[in-house]
């Protein structure tokens, strides 16, 4: 049974481009998303708080209004297959994009397109309701850092599962259970625990589950906020072992949130680094480690263990 | 009762509850706050299917009102009788004959036909309170039919009970676009709701909604492709009146022969199947 929901003869294994993130590279049809000139404001916003703020002025905070500047300016290509890493100290907008772009919250400015809807050239960060609830429950999986938010808790494990199923118009308790199934045995779940309650599980199976939730519905797009941010090292390596080898098999496009930079070199062939809410480097990731040319890279990496 | 307004409530309160109504019947399945009012008696005691009543009813109609099933049932008797003061109307305990027809919690055996209103009295008028407790966020779910959460729901009951467990207020999925509470009528209840000459209002005069099922309107009940709803099965037991088997049964013990007997809910339809010589088999208390 192949999880991958669409044809990956013409893909791009483990595609790495080096462009800069502001330019579309590769084919459009290759470009699962791409993300123009993000922003998001939290607070009144004034005609200052671009120019304002910024890794220049080392603050997100804008000193007129008073309004944070979470993201500005934010361009990004993903294609399939690929693993792009986000990378950035707390507070550098790394998380409010990606929630954005699973519109946990509403995005101030900018264009995202994603492959899969309206051809790729309509926005979907002005979609309406609707149907943003049909790009997340179709085009995209989401796990969180805290698996509090991503599964709820007093469902059962192939319940959390089901949901992504059944809004994706599943109607038949067998076939759900089927595929549940078969994603926890992907996910390195016992499938015997189908029926039991998340909050039995230990963290690193509970995110597991929130991973084989992610994937139930053979997202193109599948966004990793912190996935192994509250783990202990020995399960971390599992999970990250986990998501690469069902990357690596289902050639989904990942977007992996981290501020651990041996987890952004372990999954990422591309990264962008952030800092107050722009993004101030990017490209390949061995490059951006070996060589970084942003102070603040240059400050990131030598702060490395 | 001169000292009243015909039919209690007062001219401009029934305009708005008709005006709602006929929202209602516009949008089948949709819930439509409308402006409760005060009534002698308590709010959850049948406050909203009465004002529904109270804005439809004419000098000429004939009305019915029954509780779970009885025309006798201390609800039922006082409601038609405040009815009765303020109206004068004709009432019966014939199905056939009523033009309106209030209810608690179950439709009349007997089928209804186009000339007829059903009202049903609800308790709580949205379905999915069930699995979220935030008003608006329900509406905001039901705007944009995001329904999911409901099915986990059914899906976590047939997980862990091999069947759906709810026995009366089942979700419904009116006209293919709102999941609907049908008000705590029993699964037996429910396909009648389904392409139904008669119309259908519901009033929660607590809760301030009015919804709305008209004729020929289709009303599916939630299933899975492989746990298709049922109806109540009594096992082959019959009415110890009327001796029917097809009818919705109540439970009772005999306690002088501390046996379960089971009786018709629909005593109007029960009598009348007594008065054309049918017999149960069973003593009846």
């Amino acid at each position: 049974m192949s999880l991958s929901g669409y044809d990956t003869s013409g893909a791009c294994k483990g595609c790495v481009s080096a462009g800069i993130p502001d330019t579309v590279t590769g084919s459009r049809d290759e470009t699962v998303l791409e993300v123009r000139n993000f922003s998001k404001i939290y607070g009144p916003s004034c005609p200052s708080c671009l120019e304002s703020t910024g890794p220049r002025h080392n603050t997100s905070v804008c000193p007129k209004c008073g309004s944070t500047v979470a993201c500005a300016g934010v361009s990004l290509t993903i294609h399939r297959g690929e693993i792009l890493g986000l990378v950035g100290e707390s507070g550098s907008g790394k998380s409010t994009l990606v929630r954005c772009l699973y519109f946990d919250d509403e995005a101030s400015g900018g264009e995202a397109y994603l492959a899969g809807y309206g051809d790729g050239r309509a926005n979907i960060l002005t979609a309406g309701a609707q149907q943003k609830r049909h790009i997340r429950n179709h085009l995209m999986g989401m796990v969180y850092q805290n698996p509090h938010l991503g599964l709820k808790m007093y469902f059962t494990c192939g319940g959390n599962i089901a949901e992504k199923l059944l809004a994706a118009g599943f109607c038949h308790v067998g076939r759900i259970r089927e595929k549940a199934g078969e994603l926890l045995r992907r996910t390195e779940i016992p499938p015997e625990r189908l029926d039991d309650l998340p909050a039995k599980f230990s963290g690193g199976m509970q995110q597991r589950v929130q991973i084989a939730k992610a994937l139930a519905n053979d997202p193109p797009l599948l966004l990793l906020d912190e996935v192994t941010t509250g783990l202990d090292v020995s399960v971390q390596a599992r999970v990250l072992d986990l998501i690469r080898s069902l990357q690596r098999e289902l050639q989904s496009a990942v977007v992996v949130v981290s501020h651990d930079l041996g987890v952004i070199r372990l999954l990422a062939g591309r990264t962008a680094v952030m800092k107050n809410g722009r993004v101030v480097e990017a490209g390949l990731t061995d490059q951006i480690l070996e060589d970084p040319q942003h102070p603040y890279t240059q400050l990131l990496v030598s702060s490395q263990l | 009762m001169r000292s009243y307004n015909f039919a209690f409530i007062d001219e401009n309160a029934k305009r708005e509850i008709r005006r709602k109504i006929l929202k209602a019947v516009a949008v089948p399945g949709y819930q439509v706050p409308f402006g409760s009012r005060e009534l002698p008696i308590a709010r959850g005691w049948g406050t909203g299917g009465l004002q529904l009543t109270f804005a439809l009813i004419g000098p000429e109609d004939v009305l019915k009102v029954i509780d779970q099933g009885c025309d006798g049932s201390v609800n039922a008797v006082n409601l038609r009788n405040l009815v009765v003061k303020t109206t004068g109307v004709r009432t019966t305990y014939e199905t056939g004959e009523a033009s309106i027809i209030q209810t608690r919690h179950r439709i009349p055996e007997e089928p209804l036909g186009a000339e007829q209103i059903l009202v049903l009295q609800v308790p709580f008028p949205d379905a999915l309170r069930a699995v979220e407790a935030s008003e608006s966020r329900t509406r905001e779910m039901h705007s944009e039919m995001d329904y999911h959460s409901m099915w986990v729901y059914l899906y976590e009951d047939i997980v862990r009970w091999g069947e759906v467990t709810i026995g009366f207020r089942y979700p419904v999925l009116v006209n293919g676009r709102y999941i609907m509470d049908p008000s705590p009528i029993p699964r037996w209840d429910v396909p009648r709701l389904n392409m139904a000459e008669n119309l259908f209002l519901f009033g929660a005069g607590r809760e301030k909604r009015i919804y709305a099922v008209p004729p020929h309107t289709a009303v599916t009940p939630l299933e899975f492709q492989d746990h298709p709803f049922r109806v109540e099965d009594f096992g082959g037991q019959a009415c110890c009146r009327c001796g029917s088997t097809d009818t919705f049964l109540n439970e009772m013990v005999d306690t002088a022969t501390d046996r379960k007997i089971f009786f018709c809910s629909d005593t109007a339809f029960c009598d009348r199947r007594l008065e054309v010589g049918k017999k149960g088999e069973t003593r009846c208390p």
